[in-house]
């Protein structure tokens, strides 16, 4: 760009007329008043390099809290030696996700397949133990990891079960079709909180002494029951955009319930759907630190831990800018992730 | 119809029953449990400077927990046989209900309705706490009694705010609440001028106050405007349970008042005084009458010290929490704490 194109973007869109260029001054004004001591204090007089608090003299942020706790953000109390465990299972729910981009589509739906019903066994053996490898309590899970567990399960748990639900809403079954109705609306109509607390204290007392269902195990299984009823109510917007005529044709080559669904309207369906059932993942991702409140300690959970350590008192502010850009980075990359699959499924040209 | 009705309150009661038996089948089990399952489990905080806390280590410490190791020496010989459970103040005594942890040592103010009320037992007081002022040392204010006109930061939803302005209408003095829901909020904001005085629980001023820019500018008054004895609670339901825990609390109460230390443990064995002799289980049954072995008041002190030494280590004023003993001494230095005669 050449001097006379940078003036002339500037006259365009900063400075059109008389008011614009007032916004545009005061914007200006507002980014040069907190852009420089914020840079002044998370860089220039931050200290990186340490292992207490206080080697942070230099006034700025103490990112040695960060480097010094990342082991606990990350992991919880989950023990060192096993924490390979964790580490490989996240590989290999990696390496799956990107290896869809490269496969040809037929090879496909045995991932999907792998993803929501092997792999789940597949993470829990190696993270909670069995087969040989030794037992870790889910009490001592935490941090991001604990972050991420939790929306996989909720996703992997609450799309079929959404899926289901949306073909039962439009079932003509009557019995099948109040069910989903009274379903999807109770789990809408209560706040994730209340689930949360009935699953971590209210469901023990109903259950007879001795017999234990592990807290984490309630709160995910709650967690995945209340999303599948807003995908439910997603993946059933992508039902109803679809013309009649699609159901016709399908019926008419003598499909089957199930095959017509599966065959021919859930795939046009949820592909109209990604960006709204990408908004439901996001939001169940950033929902799960309401888990804090029945005792779990995902990754805020750990920061607020680390932060009341009597030898690192007023990390606050760092702790909480290192959560809110690893939500940010998180979420930015599941959308883009979705976004790419929905450049992929699209059948209109450009 | 009439018939129909009784039957139908019959079957009620019926469930009801086999619900309180289930529900009652652990009572005075706890001991047995902890044995069986190797391992004391003990609900403590998600972070509470000097009470419970982790390190980077994942090593928990604090007065709370030394509670729960020296259960775990009592019982199982070991205090290092503690699984702790963090848990937030409002799971706390439903998590503790259902069994899922044997003690809850969270820093917890015992209270008529608490002990009453819940079907639980508070076994005692590891700390005794209040709320307390702290303002800055320019203003020149000596006393909670010359708060006059003053903003105060303080955090919304807890008994601190209702103490808050029960204090300011029986003086009759004054204020204007800036309430906050997070303690870190209300430092800052009585860090950056917005109020003239912060108040908590007297546990927490000296920690709060670490976290203002300059922490030499500020200054805590001498009043303490509430009573808030922090203990570990139990069930209700199990009297041995409850005396065992009761009688740890007491046996490093003992311990300090009679100078026994982790140090000196051993070399006290073969001492003449016979009181320490029957603190150590040297003489008398004190285990047999807990159904514990007689070595479980000499693992307390050798693996986790007597309370001074506890209180030293995670609260006193060489840490950064630091706070004096004041009413936390023992009796006999004119404080309140007291233990029963172990014997």
């Amino acid at each position: 760009m050449n001097k006379e194109n940078i003036k002339n973007w500037l006259k365009v869109n900063l400075f059109s007329n008389w008011y614009n260029s007032i916004i545009s001054l005061f914007v200006l004004l507002i980014i040069l008043s907190i852009i420089p001591s914020l840079i002044d204090w998370a860089i220039i007089k931050a200290t990186f390099v340490g292992k207490t608090k206080s080697d942070c003299k230099a006034g700025g942020a103490c990112w040695v809290f960060i480097s010094v706790w990342f082991e606990k953000l990350i992991y919880g109390f989950y023990p060192d030696k096993q924490l390979w465990r964790v580490n490989l299972a996240f590989i290999i729910l990696i390496l799956t996700i990107t290896s869809a981009f490269f496969v040809k589509p037929k090879i496909k739906p045995y991932i999907l397949f792998f993803l929501i019903f092997i792999f789940p066994i597949i993470g829990f053996v190696l993270i909670h133990g069995g087969f040989g490898l030794e037992n870790v309590e889910t009490r001592v899970w935490g941090g991001l990891s604990l972050t991420f567990m939790l929306t996989f399960f909720g996703i992997i748990f609450a799309f079929p079960l959404g899926v289901l639900l949306a073909l039962g809403k439009r079932s003509e079954l009557p019995v099948i079709k109040y069910f989903c109705i009274a379903f999807v609306e109770f789990w809408r109509g209560i706040p994730l909180i209340t689930v949360l607390f009935a699953a971590a204290i209210m469901f023990p007392l109903l259950l007879p002494a001795n017999t234990n269902v592990d807290k984490l195990l309630r709160v995910a299984i709650g967690i995945g029951i209340f999303e599948s009823a807003y995908v439910a109510e997603v993946i059933r917007g992508g039902l109803q955009s679809l013309p009649k005529g699609q159901y016709e044709a399908a019926k008419s080559l003598g499909m089957s319930y199930w095959k017509m669904n599966f065959l021919v309207i859930l795939p046009q369906a949820i592909k109209t759907v990604i960006p709204g059932l990408t908004n439901t993942f996001i939001a169940l991702f950033k929902d799960t630190p309401l888990i804090i409140l029945v005792g779990l300690l995902e990754l805020l959970g750990m920061v607020n831990l680390a932060k009341s350590n009597s030898y690192w008192l007023g990390m606050a502010v760092e702790g909480y800018i290192f959560v809110g850009l690893i939500f940010w980075f998180f979420s930015y990359l599941l959308s883009r992730y979705t976004q790419s699959l929905e450049k992929k499924f699209s059948t209109e040209k450009h | 119809m009439k018939k129909i009705k009784i039957n139908s309150f019959a079957i009620l009661a019926f469930v009801v029953t086999f619900i309180f038996t289930t529900f009652n089948a652990n009572a005075n089990q706890t001991r047995e449990n902890v044995i069986k399952r190797g391992s004391v489990n003990c609900g403590v905080s998600q972070g509470v400077p000097g009470f419970s806390n982790a390190d980077a280590s994942g090593k928990w410490a604090g007065i709370d927990v030394d509670f729960c190791r020296a259960v775990a020496a009592a019982i199982l010989g070991d205090a290092n046989k503690v699984k702790f459970t963090p848990l937030s103040a409002k799971d706390r005594f439903e998590v503790l209900k259902a069994g899922d942890i044997d003690v809850l040592a969270r820093n917890t103010t015992w209270t008529l309705s608490r002990d009453g009320g819940l079907a639980l037992d508070f076994i005692g007081t590891n700390f005794y706490d209040g709320q307390g002022f702290m303002v800055r040392k320019a203003a020149n204010i000596n006393s909670a009694k010359k708060l006059n006109n003053v903003k105060v930061c303080v955090e919304t939803g807890t008994t601190t705010e209702l103490n808050l302005r029960d204090y300011f209408k029986a003086n009759k003095l004054q204020y204007e609440p800036v309430a906050f829901t997070k303690s870190d909020e209300a430092v800052a904001a009585y860090d950056s001028g917005r109020c003239d005085v912060y108040t908590t629980d007297k546990s927490g001023l000296a920690a709060n106050r670490t976290k203002t820019k300059n922490p030499a500018d500020h200054i805590i008054l001498p009043e303490t405007i509430s009573k808030e004895p922090l203990g570990p609670v139990v069930r209700g339901n199990d009297e041995n349970w409850a005396n065992i825990t009761r009688w740890t609390l007491n046996v490093m109460i003992e311990a300090e008042e009679l100078g026994v230390t982790k140090a000196n443990v051993d070399s006290l064995k073969s001492t003449d005084n016979p009181a320490i002799k029957r603190l150590l289980g040297l003489e008398g049954e004190t285990g047999k009458n807990l159904s514990l072995g007689n070595e479980w008041s000499y693992n307390i002190i050798k693996q986790v010290g007597n309370y001074g030494e506890s209180y030293e280590a995670n609260v006193g004023p060489k840490t950064p929490v630091g706070l004096a003993r004041g009413l936390n001494q023992l009796w006999t230095k004119g404080g309140i704490l007291y233990s029963p005669p172990v014997r």
